[in-house]
């Protein structure tokens, strides 16, 4: 059940294909195991919705999940990366629960990257568990099977007559029992059971699937400190590298001076390493490698380094000054018409009563508390990785272009992920590590980005102006809606001169607002990139919710309505729609037919937070609620803060409530966890984070400068109250990202009933002192 | 250079300004303490020097000739170390774990220290150790309890 920490990498990270043999239900399954699911052989022509549309799909094969010991140990393997969110507990306990096994006698190894293996295993967009809670179902329920037909055949019996429960099988009419040890090398031998075939357990019967007091896996390794991280992996003759990486993105190395870099005791080696020419997609940036025997000798390397840039087109990007570029974007008329309803423009010039406002977001950076990682070795042609990834496909693809190898001469062994919020989606330190290792010969080395790598050098959370229109009839009904959209691209990361949202930053929550209103507009006007832009926990979901949200409190005060009724007003009746007739084309890679956009659900998880937060109570002089609401990932969420401003225009947060929709929940400790996570980060970038440029470089360098939540700032209580749903049937939403939206607007929302002053621009950090 | 670390002599050959953070993790491969900034802004490297806790990214090894240090690996050595182990593997404090090193270390020597921390003790004590996932309303429940068991027990 844990990782062991041992100095050498084979037992510090165990990865499927290094654990030597297993007996039993064990590797000769593997072949199999690279067998084709049916969602895969159908070249249908519908689109690919869900876990069908993800790159290589889904494997549900029990060969390729689970092995059993001849002592019993269940081997469960976990295929998607654990950085936090609960994964390499939560899915292998939905394959424990399903083959009935003893949670205490189970395992849990981390696969290594291998699409073709295991599935999709790229962990972003909030959708391990609603995309492979069925598959590990099936890979759960067919060894179950599995060790029922090893049994029956063992006994001579129908397998009607026997029952696999707790880790043994009954034989019903004697009451003799075999354990899973016993029948491992048998039922490895059994048929695969086809996925029609497959019985499952009804939900009564689940043992933790749903239930409250699952305890993590790495639970007992974290608190005694025996985890491995991609920071911590170390292999035998091992160096250490520390990369001077261009200032601004687009700079290059011109000439470098190491005379003193190589006279501190321990650097080894002063190479360069190219830079890559736009677009970014997951390029190294290139720079100056300081190759040394620890970290620490690498670092003080790199400080006496000198080196000479070669200014590159970024140099002219000063945030202060694009803001007013984007803010002037926002409020012209002219952008890519991203919907058309009905005539806002003229109602607007026609409406006895309008309301505009302009917000700003900034950039943002993940900063994980581990900084990316990666230690690469190559032997024989084949160059091994070992990191923390939250896609180690990618970083197999990348690595292998780089080297100009095939894939297969690539492996990515998967460590677990000190947060990853996004940055770990790229393996631009996959890379760094693989061609240090080559310049040395294939030598062992640890690539470690300092923090201030980290803030410098990341891809950014999108900048971003939204510009908001309302029009309202005599009665106060609104009657239009103006919304212009204005943020550099994560396109632009992939192709260059990308200035208009994609259909997927657009889906989120900008172009699918569910609002009864007559009269729509959303427009996308362009915005040119000047640095990386990339996924951020919830990504465009968090200007779009902020300014949108904080629109709708505005709209309420100005028609003075109260802001929950006026906002379950604006939904209006309940529907389910189409995302399309709302022209959002993707709706998170989801089938439109079995997620349509549900209101009766996003007025269920407002008025269940209202109720649960006594929204409207009186509020002593100083403090106020706010409320604010958002869909995204298919999950249903609504917040109320609480909150104080001082005298000095100080921020103190007292208790947030969170309701959550995401249907029938699989880990329910997991998902309080992810909200409770959610609300301190959303706190972060509302009240403190910002990441600024000028001359093309970050002005913010370390936890100093980019500022986040500490225990000070914490609320005395989060309440998360999970939507009850225990009907499997139904199909789930996804957890780690949509508890976030909320909570920016609802600060900012609070601030405005504590103190009668509107934040439109983030994060509040001094706008609130006198 | 000889050093105490978990109670046991170690023998280090580092120039004396080598931060003790580094020599745990790169020369004697004890990885349970964590590198997070460097800057003594994050608290992920925190051990105990003589039993207060450190910044070990920011303290030279010089700083701890003569002196015990306690990592990660070793609070369970003391009482209130025990205690709040167990209370983060009872409340499921951790998210993705890795501030969580210095965190249970921060809360070993301010249990050890205050049977009894308030919530203004524990926002004091705790604050120099962020953790990006934000478990911070679990890790102080999780410090009361610790607090509460130990006194049940020492009752």
């Amino acid at each position: 059940m844990s990782q062991k920490n041992n100095d050498t990498p084979d037992s510090t990270i165990e990865n499927v294909s290094r654990r030597g043999i297993l007996k039993g239900f064990a590797l000769s399954g593997f072949a199999l195991a690279v067998g084709m699911p049916l969602a895969l052989l159908a070249e249908d022509e519908k689109p690919k919705y869900g876990r069908d549309g993800m790159p290589n799909g889904w494997v549900d094969n029990p060969l390729a999940f689970v092995s059993i010991s001849e002592d019993g140990t269940v081997t469960i393997v976990a295929h998607r990366s654990e950085m936090g969110q609960g994964v390499r507990t939560s899915l292998p306990m939905v394959v424990a629960d399903e083959m009935e096994a003893d949670w205490q006698q189970v395992k849990i190894i981390q696969a290594e990257g291998n699409e073709k293996r295991y599935g999709n295993q790229n962990t972003d967009g909030s959708r391990s568990i609603r995309h492979f809670f069925m598959p590990m179902r099936n890979v759960g329920s067919a060894a179950r099977m599995m060790l029922e037909a090893a049994a029956a055949a063992t006994w001579s019996v129908p397998v009607s007559e026997v029952e696999a429960k707790q880790h043994q099988v009954t034989h019903k009419p004697t009451g003799k029992t075999l354990g899973y040890g016993e029948l491992a090398t048998k039922a490895a031998e059994m048929p695969v059971p086809k996925d029609t075939d497959l019985i499952y357990k009804s939900a009564e019967d689940f043992n933790f699937i749903g239930k409250k007091d699952n305890k993590l896996v790495d639970g007992y390794d974290i608190a005694t400190g025996q985890t491995t991280y991609g920071m911590d992996v170390r292999l035998d003759d091992m160096v250490y590298a520390v990369i001077a990486h261009p200032p601004a993105y687009g700079d290059k190395v011109e000439s470098y001076d190491d005379k003193e870099a190589l006279k501190v005791p321990g650097v080894i080696k002063v190479i360069t390493l190219p830079s890559s020419p736009p677009p970014a997609v997951f390029n190294p940036l290139g720079g100056v490698v300081v190759i040394a025997n620890n970290t620490w000798a690498a670092i003080q390397g790199r400080e006496k380094l000198k080196v000479e840039w070669k200014a590159g087109p970024n140099r002219s990007y000063n945030s202060a000054k694009f803001r007013e570029v984007l803010k002037t974007s926002a409020n012209q008329k002219g952008g890519k018409v991203i919907r058309h309803k009905g005539e806002a423009y003229t109602d607007l010039s026609n409406a006895s009563s309008t309301l505009s406002a302009d917000y700003y977001i900034p950039h943002l950076v993940q900063a994980p508390m581990e900084p990316p990682a990666a230690t690469a070795r190559i032997v024989d042609g084949v160059c091994e990785i070992w990191t923390a990834t939250q896609n180690p496909q990618a970083g197999i693809d990348t690595v292998a272009k780089w080297l100009e190898y095939k894939p297969e001469q690539v492996k990515v062994n998967v460590t677990l992920l000190g947060g990853g919020f996004g940055r770990k989606s790229k393996p631009d330190y996959l890379v760094e590590a693989a061609l240090t290792s080559k310049a040395l010969g294939g030598q062992a080395v640890k690539v470690v980005w300092t923090r201030e790598d980290d803030v410098q050098h990341s891809y950014f959370h999108t900048v971003s102006a939204e510009h908001l229109e309302a029009a309202f009839d005599d009665a106060g009904k609104t009657t239009t809606w103006l919304h212009r959209t204005v943020a550099p691209t994560i396109a632009s990361t992939f192709a260059e001169g990308a200035k208009n949202e994609m259909v997927m930053e657009l889906g989120m929550g900008v172009v699918n607002i569910p609002f009864d209103i007559k009269n729509i507009q959303i427009e996308n006007p362009a915005a040119p990139a000047h640095t990386r832009i990339g996924w951020y926990r919830s990504v465009s979901n968090i200007p779009h919710a902020f300014a949108i949200q904080s629109f709708i409190a505005e709209m309420a005060a100005h028609q003075k309505k109260d802001h929950k009724e006026f906002l379950l007003d604006l939904i209006g009746a309940d529907r389910e729609i189409d995302p399309a007739t709302l022209n959002d084309e993707w709706n998170y890679g989801e089938s439109p037919e079995i997620y349509p956009l549900n209101t009766k659900r996003m007025k269920g998880v407002i008025n269940l937070v209202t109720e649960k937060a006594s929204w409207g109570k009186k509020m002593p002089e100083g403090s106020g609620q706010g409320l604010a609401a958002h869909y995204s990932f298919v999950t249903y969420v609504a917040a109320v803060v609480e909150l104080e401003v001082n005298g000095d225009g100080e921020v103190k947060v007292s208790r947030i409530d969170v309701a959550v929709d995401c249907g029938p929940q699989v880990n329910p400790e997991r998902i309080r966890s992810q909200v409770e996570g959610a609300c301190i980060m959303g706190m972060s970038l509302a009240l403190m984070s910002e990441i600024t440029f000028t001359d093309g470089v970050t002005d913010q360098n370390n936890f100093d400068g980019y500022r986040v939540a500490r225990m000070d700032a914490a609320p005395d209580v989060i309440h998360t109250h999970i939507v009850t749903n225990d009907d499997y049937s139904q199909p789930l939403g996804g957890v780690g990202e949509p508890p976030m939206p909320p909570i920016a607007p609802a600060i900012c929302n609070a601030i405005f009933n504590a103190t009668g002053k509107r934040i439109r621009e983030l994060p509040v950090g001094y706008q609130l002192e006198s | 250079m000889k050093l105490t670390i978990n109670g046991e002599t170690r023998d280090v050959d580092v120039p004396s300004e080598t931060p003790i953070l580094w020599t745990l993790r790169d020369v004697l491969g004890m990885t349970g303490t964590k590198f997070g900034c460097g800057k003594a802004l994050c608290g992920a490297c925190t051990v105990m020097l003589d039993g207060s806790p450190i910044r070990s990214c920011v303290t030279p090894i010089s700083a701890a000739e003569n002196k015990k240090i306690t990592t990660i690996e070793a609070v369970s050595e003391e009482k209130a170390g025990q205690a709040i182990q167990a209370a983060w593997q009872e409340m499921a404090v951790p998210q993705c774990g890795y501030c969580q090193s210095g965190q249970i270390v921060a809360a070993t020597a301010l249990l050890r220290d205050n049977p009894n921390p308030s919530d203004q003790d524990i926002d004091q004590a705790m604050s120099g150790n962020i953790c990006r996932c934000g478990t911070y309303t679990r890790i102080r429940d999780a410090i009361k309890q610790a607090a509460a068991q130990q006194q049940e027990g020492s009752k």
